[in-house]
C-alpha cells in the first residue's frame, strides 16, 4: 500500500506493519518459512486499525480528515465524471485554484461541479493554496452556479477547506460578501443541488458550497463553526486545548447527523479514505447517484423552496 | 428568591453609588480618551463630542433614536433549543447564557422592533453586542426570521443593524448554520420586494458579515466601525506582517466598494428616512421633509462621495 504516514494514534498499528513488513523481507530471502507468522501479525493489525476506527475520537478524526493521502476533489472527478470541463475566473479580478469547478458528465447526465482542491504535493498545495479560497474563488463558485440554474445543471458541490483564506488582499476584495453572495445564490438556484463533505468543513469557506437539498458528509470528516485550535485559542485560551474543543464542537459526520444539519453519511473503507482512495471514490459515486435519484423522483419539486425550508428547519434539535 | 436583597438592595447600592462617586458622571472617550460628561454623551448618541468617535450604543437607545418619536414595539421571538450541544469550554454556555440574560434583561443577543420611521412603517432588528459580543446562534437566527417575516407580512422595509464578533462558537455547527439561516431571511425580504437595508456599526465580523450583514440593498456603515470577515489580529498572526492604516474600517470599505455610505450617527435616522421613501413611495410621500423642488442651476461639490448623508441636503442648501 501507498499509504505510510501515519497518524500519532496510529503508533501501534504502524509498528505492528513495519514488524510484518520486515518478516515479509526475511522470508522473501527464504531464511525462514513464517506464513503463518505473518498471517497472524496482520489479522492482529487488521483487528487493530478497524477497532481505532470505529471509535475515533473527535480530535483523530480532525486528523483524519485533514490526512494528505485522502482522496481530493480532482481524484473524485478524474473517477467520477467524464468530460469534465473545468471553467476559469471569476470575471471581476482573477482565478482561484483553491475553488475548481466546471460542468462534466455524472454517469451520463450532464452536472455542474464545483468544489474545493487542496492540492496534491508541496507544489500543487501551494498552486492551490492548501484550499483556502480567495473572493475569486467565491465569485467563480456563484457564477457557475447561476451558469447551472441558466442550463438546468443539477450541481454537485465537493467541500474540503481549512476556511476561507484570511489575507490582506481577501479583505480588501470582500470575502465576506464573497461568501454570502455564494451562500445566497446556492440557495437562490432553481436545479438541485447535491453536497457532499469530503475531508474539511472548516466554518464560512466551506458552508458557501455546502447548502445542498441533499449535504453528505465522509465518515471521518469534521464540519465546524470554527477550528478546534481556533475554538480552543478564544475559548480556552490555549491552543492545547484543541482536543477539548472538538469535543465540545460535536464536529463529526455521527453528531451532526443527530443534530440533523446533515442527511447522510457515507461509510468509509476500514482506516479511512486515505488508505483506500478508489474504493472510496466508488463509494462517493454510488452514494451521489442514488441522491441525484432520489431528487429525480421528486419531479418538478420547487428545490429552491425545499431548500429554504429546510435551512429554516435546522436546529429545532439538540444533542440529548 | 428574595425580593428585597435582589431587588431593592442593588437599586439603593446603585442609587448611592451614583451619588457618591461622581467621576461616573464622567466617561472616557475610547477614542480619544478625553472625558465626557455621561449626559452629554447621551444627548449625542454615545458619540464623543470632542473627536466624533462613535462609542457602542445600547440597544434600546439605538431603537429609540431611530423610530419616529423613539417609539418602537418590540416583537416577541420564539424560544430555541437552548445549549443545543451541552457546550461546556472553563464555564458551561447554560451558565454564560444565564449571567448575559441577567446583565441584559433580554433572552440573546438580536431584538426585533417594528414602528414608523418618517411615517412608513418599518421592521428593524438590532444586535446586542454587550449580550456575548453579539455572536449570532439560534436566537439571533429566529430573531432575524422573525423580523423577516414580520416585514413581509407588514409590506415593510427590514433594517439589519449588525453588531457582531462572529457565530457563537458555543452552538457549533448550528451557529455556522445561522449563515445560511439569515440569507433565507434576508432573501424573503427581497423576493417580497421589499428594500432590506443593513447598518453595519462596530464591530461586524465573521460569519455575520459574511452572511446578511453584506447582503443589504443598500449598505450604511457607522464612521470607523471594524467590518472584516476575518478579524485584523489572525490575519496579522497569518501573514506576520503589520496590517495597512485603517485596514477593515467603515472607510476603508468604503474605498473598497463594500459599503454604500459612512454615515456619522446623528444623520441615520434622516438617511434611513430618505433612502426608505425613495424606494417605497414611487412618488414623493408627506412621510419626506419635502420643501420642493431642487433650484436649478447649482454647482456641484469638486469631489462627490457618497460618504456623507448630509450631501444631498448639503447640495440643496447650497442652491437655495
Ligand atoms: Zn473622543
Amino acid at each position: 500500500m501507498a499509504m505510510e504516514t501515519f497518524l500519532e494514534f496510529e503508533k501501534p498499528i504502524a509498528e505492528l506493519e513495519g514488524k510484518i513488513k520486515e518478516l515479509r523481507h526475511l522470508s522473501d530471502s527464504g531464511e525462514m518459512d513464517i506464513t503463518a507468522e505473518v498471517a497472524k501479525l496482520q489479522s492482529r493489525a487488521d483487528q487493530l486499525l478497524s477497532e481505532t476506527y470505529s471509535a475515533l475520537t473527535a480530535w483523530q478524526k480532525t486528523l483524519v480528515a485533514r490526512h494528505l493521502d485522502r482522496p481530493h476533489f480532482s481524484h473524485y472527478v478524474s473517477g467520477l465524471i467524464e468530460d469534465f470541463s473545468p471553467l476559469a475566473g471569476d470575471r471581476v479580478y482573477g482565478d482561484d485554484r483553491a475553488i475548481q469547478g466546471g460542468p462534466g458528465r455524472f454517469r451520463g447526465r450532464s452536472v455542474m461541479i464545483i468544489g474545493h482542491e487542496k492540492g496534491i504535493g508541496t507544489d500543487g498545495r501551494i498552486a492551490h493554496n492548501f484550499g483556502m479560497a480567495h473572493p475569486e474563488g467565491y465569485r467563480k463558485a456563484t457564477r457557475l452556479m447561476q451558469m447551472a440554474d441558466r442550463f438546468s445543471l443539477p450541481i454537485l458541490t465537493l467541500v474540503d477547506t481549512q476556511g476561507a483564506y484570511p489575507g490582506v488582499g481577501a479583505e480588501q476584495r470582500g470575502q465576506a460578501e464573497a461568501i454570502a453572495r455564494t451562500i445566497e445564490v446556492g440557495l437562490d438556484v432553481r436545479v438541485p443541488v447535491v453536497s457532499v463533505i469530503l475531508g474539511e468543513g472548516g466554518s464560512g469557506g466551506a458552508v458557501a458550497l455546502a447548502v445542498g437539498n441533499k449535504v453528505m458528509m465522509l465518515e471521518h470528516s469534521i464540519y465546524s463553526v470554527i477550528s478546534p485550535e481556533g475554538c480552543a485559542a478564544i475559548l480556552w485560551r490555549s491552543s492545547d486545548k484543541a482536543k477539548d474543543a472538538a469535543e465540545a464542537l460535536k464536529l463529526t459526520a455521527q453528531d451532526l447527523y443527530k443534530l440533523r444539519v446533515i442527511d447522510q453519511i457515507i461509510s468509509e473503507p476500514t482506516g479511512g479514505a486515505q488508505r483506500h482512495p478508489q474504493e472510496m471514490v466508488k463509494r462517493v459515486g454510488a452514494a451521489i447517484a442514488t441522491a441525484f435519484d432520489d431528487l429525480d423522483d421528486l419531479g418538478d419539486a420547487d428545490f429552491r423552496a425545499l431548500r429554504r425550508k429546510k435551512f429554516l428547519d435546522m436546529g429545532k434539535v439538540g444533542l440529548a | 428568591m428574595n425580593w428585597l436583597t435582589n431587588f431593592v438592595r442593588p437599586t439603593i447600592r446603585s442609587l448611592v453609588r451614583k451619588r457618591e462617586l461622581p467621576e461616573n458622571l464622567w466617561e472616557k472617550c475610547t477614542g480619544c480618551e478625553k472625558m465626557v460628561f455621561h449626559r452629554d454623551l447621551v444627548a449625542n448618541l454615545s458619540v464623543c463630542p470632542h473627536c466624533e468617535h462613535h462609542m457602542r450604543l445600547g440597544v434600546r437607545d439605538r431603537l429609540k433614536s431611530l423610530f419616529d418619536r423613539g417609539e418602537y414595539e418590540q416583537i416577541a421571538v420564539s424560544g430555541v433549543v437552548a445549549d443545543p450541544l451541552k457546550f461546556r469550554d472553563a464555564k458551561r454556555y447554560s451558565e454564560r447564557l444565564k449571567e448575559n440574560r441577567a446583565k441584559t434583561g433580554d433572552d440573546d443577543a438580536m431584538l426585533v422592533a417594528r414602528g414608523t420611521m418618517g411615517r412608513n412603517k418599518v421592521v428593524a432588528a438590532v444586535q446586542n453586542f454587550a449580550f456575548l459580543g453579539g455572536s449570532l446562534g439560534m436566537a439571533g437566527g429566529e430573531a432575524l426570521v422573525t423580523a423577516a417575516r414580520e416585514a413581509v407580512a407588514r409590506k415593510a422595509p427590514l433594517i439589519a443593524l449588525s453588531a457582531s464578533g462572529g457565530a457563537r462558537m458555543q452552538e457549533g455547527i448550528l451557529s455556522l448554520m445561522q449563515m445560511p439561516r439569515t440569507i433565507v431571511a434576508a432573501s424573503m425580504v427581497r423576493d417580497a420586494g421589499l428594500p432590506y437595508i443593513v447598518v453595519l456599526t462596530d464591530p461586524t465580523t465573521g460569519g455575520v458579515t459574511a452572511s446578511f450583514a453584506m447582503l443589504g440593498d443598500i449598505a450604511i456603515a457607522e464612521p470607523g466601525a471594524l467590518i472584516a470577515f476575518t478579524g485584523p489580529r489572525v490575519i496579522e498572526n497569518t501573514i506576520k506582517e503589520k496590517l495597512p492604516a485603517g485596514f477593515q474600517k467603515s472607510e476603508y470599505l468604503l474605498d473598497h466598494g463594500m459599503v454604500d455610505m459612512v454615515v456619522h450617527r446623528r444623520e441615520l435616522r434622516g438617511t434611513l428616512i430618505r433612502v426608505i421613501d425613495l424606494l417605497m413611495n414611487k412618488k414623493r410621500s408627506e412621510a419626506a421633509d419635502a420643501d420642493g423642488t431642487i433650484a436649478i442651476p447649482f454647482s456641484p461639490p469638486s469631489v462627490f462621495r457618497g460618504d456623507s448623508a448630509n450631501e444631498g441636503s448639503d447640495l440643496k442648501r447650497a442652491a437655495e
